[in-house]
């Protein structure tokens, strides 16, 4: 049990940066260049870490409280997440419930820190951030509900238990969908293309980025890395249900489970590459469809 | 239970001597018209309502460690008066935030309304809202329906004088005089209500728990129900009401009535449906879609606001549709027979009952700390108050995160339980009854509506720099209304971390709302025992998220290092960027409200010239039911009128008698035979 708690959170304090990296190379790889080192996040964590801090004249605590919150929160969401094979050390009904307000729990307080700064970009951001998040945060919900249909209980070890095998044969369709949801959801949540563009330019454009134009230093390492930590919790979700394989091996599990995380991550470095950003007025029509085929995917399973 | 009664005694005359020495004093020509009372009454005023509300609590723990008797009965020679008052763990419930908000209320009170300031009715405000406290708890335990309506009524009324203190502004008129309308509507309905109950004679003890026979009049009483109670609640569409009276209220009256005053009509809905020894599955279906319609109606109309006491307002409305769910998914369970559904959804909604009271009034006492300090209750032209009130900032921002349901605090620990209720229904084979499930994604749904909104208001009234300059003098909160809402934020914060403590409480009302169910033994078994014990674990994951958050906080301040401070803050390379370019609150909600509550009328006034010149905007969000619906519908059935009127009152006596003969006729036809 320690053992199994402790090698979880070794794998994801340590290898969530990676995720970024193998999505850049994979970008990279696509755009025909050599591209970044696989580990060039670490290396920007570090610098960021040995910086200093700018501090606006408008700012207040709630500031300071953001990044703090955003790197909290994707830990204590792991604890409750069976990451593969690997169960959850904190575990009880209706965790589920606790596991998705927590990420809203980080949302209030970027956002909150975002308007902080008065700045009239950072409040469009956060605006955006929270619209979106009302878009999606129903379709995560549904992809639960057809979850909790399947399972016995409403614990996530539960409802990503190893039965799901069996389930792909029974209700795959509704899987299928319900697996298409959540990676726009995880697009979505994680600011990836085609929702948004970590890389772009123009501050007008940007959701999540533009939140934190005034974090620097430490501030900022802990929103990028706690935005790492996020994309493999919520990627974890993805995996398990696509890959619900257990072997009954430790340190087997572990591997399978950081090599579908290696997976998710050429996929989304896959889908970055080939599609164009959407246009924001149509980012809220592809989350109210999305949600709709996830009401679809729960008809299916309930009917 | 003598205790409670010695407490709602002295909470309902705390007012009186204030009031008697006002008229005197107008009697005497000291106070023109508006009697505004002295400081030495105001203060026996807040000694007696705090009395009153530590008495209330006592007695309520008294009552739920089986201490003392439950009831007390004293002979009322009034026809068919029955004076019982009977305090069980349901009323329990509902009176433990009454006896809180109302200490908060009085301790806040004198710093917001101070005598010396010359507040307007301030001696008759405080006696309606001392009476309105004390007939709270009289309401919460009556016995005989007679009771259950005087005490019904003078709470109505004092409501209204609430609403109406500040009388001398047209629009707190309307409000007043909407809200009276609209209550006596609810006690019209609930008139018929009883009398069906009774059978004829509406003036009897009300039923026990579960000894009504399914079956006869129940459709039609608790469709009666339904009416008068849902407007009481405020359950859209017949919430019209709510939003306007709570705003024109002071604050600690809108705090009173948000907080406390709706939930009356909660209450009887849960009495009206333990009466049943068995309910149909559409009494839980109509319940858990009015209480889905008017949490997502409501919250999606609060974001369209800009008056953060309107703003707050239809926000009730929002969590009286989530108490409201939890009710529906508790009677579908009663009606499918799943203990699990009946545990946790009634569990839930009277958790929430108490929570949305403890955090609703927090929020109140806090936006008119703030109102007090800028001087308008329009967001647009606040900005920056958490540099002037550090402590309000942070009772609202307490508030805030509850009233989101956002863990750690008590918010959290309601919705995870009728959250819990929905995805429970998952489980059941019949399809009916796991189409409840739905009621998960409705709730997440107004959840991040919620969040929203309140990301909203807190970042435009606390947060970025002043958008006007602030004409008050006092900044920070007085001690007492500090005081006042660290009691409320001490509930929130304490419920979320160790909510295990109610669920004795919780266990016994579930209990006493479903005796069938909890005769079996089910509950105990499956339901409100398993299903709140698991509330422990919020405690521990509280633990786990705050704790590391204290390091990480207090390793940034300690190592951190400033490499710039008082700078300002990057304006994307614009150099002077003015306060007012700060993102606005309407700005913030524009694209939820859009989808959301469509209808926000533009009105512009820019003069056509070829330079830009001053110009103004002015947006206006009406509510669809009464703006759209209700209005309209009264002035076409007032022209209706008119017209008819205009043939029948012709002014020829002869038309007269042949209407008075007419009359007689038809009479004599219907009647005549017997």
């Amino acid at each position: 049990m320690i053992v199994t708690t402790l090698l979880r959170l070794v794998l994801l304090l340590a290898f969530a940066p990676l995720m970024l990296g193998v999505i850049a190379r994979t970008k990279a790889a696509f755009a025909g260049r050599q591209g970044a080192p696989v580990l060039q996040p670490y290396w920007d964590l570090g610098r960021l870490w040995r910086k200093g801090i700018v501090v606006s004249r408008t700012t207040t605590w709630i500031f300071w409280a953001g990044p703090v919150v955003a790197v909290t929160v994707p830990v204590v969401a792991s604890l409750l997440l069976p990451m593969g094979a690997l169960a959850a050390p904190l575990s009880f009904e209706g965790d589920v419930i606790l596991f998705v307000y927590l990420f809203a729990l980080a949302r209030f307080f970027t956002a909150a820190a975002a308007l902080d700064t008065g700045s009239s970009f950072e409040g469009m951001g956060a605006a955006r951030e929270v619209t979106f998040a009302c878009l999606a945060e129903p379709t995560l919900l549904l992809g639960f509900v057809v979850l909790a249909r399947l399972a016995d209980g409403l614990t996530l070890n539960a409802l990503l238990g190893a039965h799901l095998a069996a389930a792909w044969g029974s209700s795959g369709a509704s899987l299928a969908l319900i697996v298409v949801c959540l990676m726009v959801v995880l697009l979505v949540e994680n600011a990836r293309i085609p929702f948004d563009d970590p890389n772009t330019h123009l501050e007008l454009t940007m959701i999540h980025e533009v939140m934190v134009l005034d974090h620097s230093g430490p501030l900022l390492g802990l929103i990028q890395y706690g935005a790492a930590l996020k994309l493999m919790v919520l990627g974890a979700v993805i995996m398990r249900m696509v890959l619900p394989v257990d072997t009954g091996n430790l340190w087997l599990d572990a591997g399978i489970f950081l090599g579908g995380q290696f997976v998710l991550a050429v996929v989304i470095g896959t889908i970055e590459s080939v599609m164009a950003r959407l246009r924001l007025a149509r980012v809220p029509q592809i989350l109210v469809g999305t949600t709709l085929v996830a009401v679809f995917a729960v008809v299916l399973v309930l009917r | 239970m003598p205790l409670l009664l010695i407490a709602a005694l002295l909470m309902a005359v705390s007012g009186a001597p204030g009031l008697a020495r006002a008229s005197a004093r107008r009697r005497r020509g000291a106070d023109a018209v508006q009697p505004a009372g002295d400081a030495g009454t105001e203060r026996v005023a807040t000694a007696l309502l705090l009395a009153g509300a530590i008495l209330g609590i006592v007695a309520v723990v008294a009552g739920l460690l089986g201490r003392g008797p439950h009831s007390v009965s004293a002979s009322w020679a009034v026809p068919g008066g029955l004076f019982e008052l009977r305090l069980d763990a349901l009323s329990s419930v509902f009176i433990l935030p009454v006896m809180l908000v109302v200490a908060a209320g009085a301790m806040y009170g004198p710093g917001y309304r101070p005598v010396r300031e010359g507040a307007r009715h301030g001696a008759g405000f405080r006696f309606f809202y001392g009476l309105a406290a004390g007939a709270l708890p009289v309401l919460l335990t009556a016995q005989g329906t007679l009771l259950f309506l005087a005490a019904w009524e003078i709470l109505a009324l004092c409501g209204f004088f609430l609403v109406s203190t500040d009388d001398d502004q047209p629009a707190v008129r309307r409000a007043g005089y909407l809200y009276l309308v609209s209550t006596h509507t609810a006690t019209l309905a609930l008139l018929g209500m009883f009398a069906l109950l009774g059978g004829g004679d509406p003036w009897l003890r009300l039923p026990a728990a579960g000894s009504l026979p399914a079956g006869g009049a129940a459709t039609a009483v608790f469709s009666l129900g339904l009416l008068g109670f849902g407007l009481k609640a405020g359950l859209v569409p017949l919430h019209v009401w709510l939003p306007s009276a709570h705003a024109a209220a002071p604050t600690h009256a809108s705090a009173l009535l948000s907080g406390l005053m709706i939930k009356i009509g909660v209450y009887g809905l849960m009495r009206l449906i333990s009466f049943y020894a068995e309910v149909p599955a559409w009494w839980g279906w109509t319940l858990l879609g009015a209480g889905a319609l008017s949490a997502v109606a409501g919250v999606s109309l609060a974001l369209a606001q800009h008056d953060i006491k309107r703003l707050l307002a239809y926000h009730s409305v929002e969590n009286i549709g989530i108490i409201v769910m939890g009710l529906g998914l508790a009677t579908l369970g009663r009606a499918a027979g799943a203990p699990a559904l009946v545990a946790l959804g009634l569990g839930g909604a009277l958790l929430h009952v108490i929570n949305h009271g403890l955090f609703k009034a927090l929020l109140f006492l806090a936006a008119g700390s703030a109102i007090r300090a800028s001087g308008t209750r329009e967001l647009e032209r606040m900005g920056g108050l958490l540099r002037r009130q550090p402590w309000t900032a942070v009772f609202f921002l307490i508030g805030a995160v509850a009233i989101c349901g956002l863990p750690p605090l008590n918010g959290f620990v309601s919705e995870w339980l009728i959250y819990r209720a929905a995805l429970t229904a998952a489980h059941h084979q019949i399809m009916g009854l796991a189409l409840a499930v739905l009621a998960a994604p409705a709730l997440a749904v107004v959840g991040g509506l919620a969040l929203a909104c309140f990301v909203k208001v807190f970042g435009v009234v606390f947060l970025g720099s002043p958008r006007e300059n602030s004409p008050t003098t006092s900044a920070e909160a007085t001690r007492g209304m500090r005081s006042a809402m660290a009691l409320l934020a001490a509930g929130c914060v304490g419920i979320g971390l160790a909510p295990l403590a109610l669920a004795p409480l919780l266990r016994a009302a579930t209990a006493e709302w479903a005796p069938a169910i909890a005769a079996a033994g089910a509950i105990a078994a499956e339901g409100v025992s398993g299903g709140l014990r698991e509330a422990a674990w919020l405690s521990a994951a509280a633990g786990l998220l705050l704790v590391p958050m204290l390091v990480i906080a207090a390793w940034l301040r300690r190592r951190g290092r400033i490499a710039a401070r008082g700078v300002p803050t990057w304006g994307c390379a614009f150099a002077a960027p003015a306060p007012r370019a700060q993102y606005t609150a309407s700005s913030f909600a524009d694209g939820l409200v859009s989808t959301f509550a469509p209808g926000r009328s533009l009105e512009r006034t820019s003069p056509p010239a070829l330079f830009p010149a001053p110009a103004r905007v002015l947006s206006h969000h009406p509510d669809l039911a009464l703006d759209r619906l209700l209005l309209p519908g009264w002035r076409l059935t007032a022209r209706l009128f008119v017209r008819v009127r205009a043939v029948l009152h012709n002014g020829l006596t002869s038309a007269y008698l042949l209407y008075v003969a007419l009359t007689l006729l038809v009479l004599l036809i219907i009647f005549g035979g017997k």
